[in-house]
């Protein structure tokens, strides 16, 4: 397992930079993780809105939510989802969160 | 590389057909990412196992799709196949190049990747096999500069595909290249960005010579048809019962419905009962064109075996004019995936939903009419279920 080290303290991630130990998620974490993912800067209000319903969801029900579900939940479009996390929801925003890595062949 | 590195693969070079195996040798001369990728193939066919991981998310910026994540499980071996990632690229429609345009798309690859291609896999795009995460957004870069653009993978509409129709074709009864592309330029939002419970899929083939392309492999099928009677040209048919072909056995007996007599003079069609299959219409084509009314039947619900098992597509509109900009066409897939996106579960496909929740259900979502066409099994289940309101009409 690759490590990363992020605000001085030291992750588990697998390949794809994906959080390894879902515990030991933080809020320096995602904010040290965010230029990665082609985030300038501070996170937002709106960043961490998303992220926090993200961990929510996932906590709640062990998935990742559908994308209809978040931009209805949130009021917001794909446009905006792109604008704040460039890469895409599934990777930008879930890998932020600390939720593990949504699977499937395709 | 030695022979006897591969001696498992070195039998699928035997015999008289093209092999994989060969393309990915020469490959492998000029590539290091080829030569780990075929050791690493050999010890799949030893072990009986693939050794790839299951799945990756990779991407490149702003786009949700068009890059599929692949990761070898035994990277200690073969360190240059550790990531080993897909791009999938938009084809050109109709599959038409310059051969500038492919020469700058293999250098591209060259440059970026294992230099293996897959031209075309069974999407439509073009394929290009393994390349590095490093790689993927300098890639991306080069092959917009090179003009070429991603096209879908993922929860996202798939890239529309089509038929070489009128490019080639004179039987085309549809311009299957300008829907494709009208449609791939007016969906790129929806190509790039996945926001569907999974893949959707559309394919347009202008006749019905290639209906299985569209109604088993896409969730959206247009297949090119026509209203009316069949042209026929008789003289042009006596030249063929004398000169080519047995009309008799050759184009009647073998016509689907029997809708045709041939009485040794004249070819009578009965039109009434032509499914317009296309098959009198490929054996005799000085003689026979398909009716002057021109058009597309519209199919839903087709794919292929994953979670569910396989659906071919079934007629929900018998017949559309298509014209640009496809207007009716737009709205009525756009209605469809609506419906689809807001009730279907993570990883069902639009047939298997209209199967969960019936036709009916999925028919007023739409707003389309019930019509005997969409009957999609007439021999062995003609029963159609009525809204209770429906029938409380009938007995009044
Ligand atoms: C258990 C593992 C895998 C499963 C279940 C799987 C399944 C699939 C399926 C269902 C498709 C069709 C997708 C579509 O058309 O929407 C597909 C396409 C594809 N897969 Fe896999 N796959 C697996 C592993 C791999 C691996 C290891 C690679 C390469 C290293 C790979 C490369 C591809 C490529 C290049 C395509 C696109 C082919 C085309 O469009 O013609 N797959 N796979
Ligand atoms: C000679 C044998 C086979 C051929 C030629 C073949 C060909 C294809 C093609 C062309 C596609 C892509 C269709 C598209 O464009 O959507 C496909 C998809 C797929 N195939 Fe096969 N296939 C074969 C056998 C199998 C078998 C044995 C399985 C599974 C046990 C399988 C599972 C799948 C799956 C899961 C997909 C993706 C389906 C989807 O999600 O739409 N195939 N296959
Ligand atoms: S599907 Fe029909 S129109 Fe399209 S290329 Fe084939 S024969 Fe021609
Ligand atoms: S198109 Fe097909 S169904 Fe129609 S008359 Fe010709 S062979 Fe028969």
């Amino acid at each position: 397992m690759p490590q990363i080290e992020l605000a001085g303290k030291k992750y588990e991630v697998d390949e794809d930079g994906f959080l390894q130990e879902l515990d030991k998620w933080n809020e320096e974490f995602a904010q040290a993780y965010a230029h990665t993912e082609d985030i300038e800067g501070t996170l937002t209000e709106e960043h961490w809105k998303l992220i926090n319903y993200l961990r929510n969801y996932y906590q709640q029900f062990g998935i990742a939510p559908m994308i209809r579900k978040i931009c209805k939940d949130l009021g917001i479009d794909m446009k905006k989802l792109y604008e704040l996390f460039p890469t895409g929801p599934a990777k930008g925003a879930c890998k932020l969160a600390g939720l593990s890595k949504p699977t499937g062949c395709v | 590389m030695a022979k006897s590195d591969t001696p498992l693969l070195d039998e699928l070079e035997k015999g008289k057909w093209p092999s994989f195996v060969k393309d990915m040798k020469q490959a492998a001369q000029k590539s290091p990412m080829a030569e780990d990728l075929l050791r690493q193939l050999e010890l799949s066919y030893k072990d009986k196992i693939g050794h790839w991981k299951h799945g990756g998310i990779v991407g490149v910026k702003g786009y949700g799709a068009g890059v599929i994540g692949r990761y070898s499980d035994r990277p200690d071996l073969f360190p240059n196949v550790q990531a080993f990632h897909t791009m999938r690229v938009n084809h050109p429609t109709g599959w038409f190049y310059k051969t500038d345009a492919l020469r700058n798309l293999c250098d591209v690859w060259d440059k970026h990747g294992s230099s293996l291609t897959n031209m075309h896999g069974a999407t439509g795009d073009v394929i290009l096999l393994g390349t590095k995460t490093e790689h993927l957004q300098s890639c991306f870069d080069d092959l917009s500069a090179a003009g070429f653009d991603l096209g879908g993978s993922g929860s996202a509409l798939r890239t529309p595909s089509a038929c070489v129709g009128p490019g080639r074709c004179e039987w085309a009864c549809v311009d299957s290249l300008d829907v494709c592309y009208n449609l791939t330029m007016h969906y790129q939002d929806k190509m790039h960005r996945p926001m569907f419970p999974y893949k959707f899929k559309i394919k347009v083939s202008a006749c019905a010579n290639d209906c299985v392309a569209s109604i088993a492999r896409s969730d959206f099928s247009v297949i090119g048809t026509w209203k009316g009677d069949i042209q026929i040209n008789q003289k042009e048919v006596l030249a063929y019962a004398v000169s080519a072909i047995n009309i008799q056995t050759e184009v009647c007996d073998l016509c689907p419905t029997k809708c045709m007599e041939w009485n040794g003079k004249e070819l009578k069609i009965y039109n009434e009962d032509c499914t317009r299959c296309m098959h009198c219409i490929n054996l005799m084509s000085k003689a026979l064109r398909p009716g002057k009314e021109r058009g597309a039947t519209i199919l839903v619900g087709g794919k292929a075996p994953i979670v569910q098992g396989a659906l071919l597509s079934w007629v929900i509109v018998p017949f559309m004019k298509l014209e640009p900009p496809y207007t009716e066409l737009k709205d009525l897939i756009d209605r469809i995936q609506d419906w689809w996106d807001e009730h279907g579960k993570s990883r069902e496909r639009l047939g298997e939903l209209i199967t969960r929740l019936g036709m009916r259900v999925f028919l007023r979502a739409v707003g389309l009419p019930a019509v005997p066409q969409m009957v999609k099994a007439p021999r062995t289940n003609p029963y159609v279920f009525f809204w209770p309101e429906e029938i409380q009409k009938e007995v009044k």
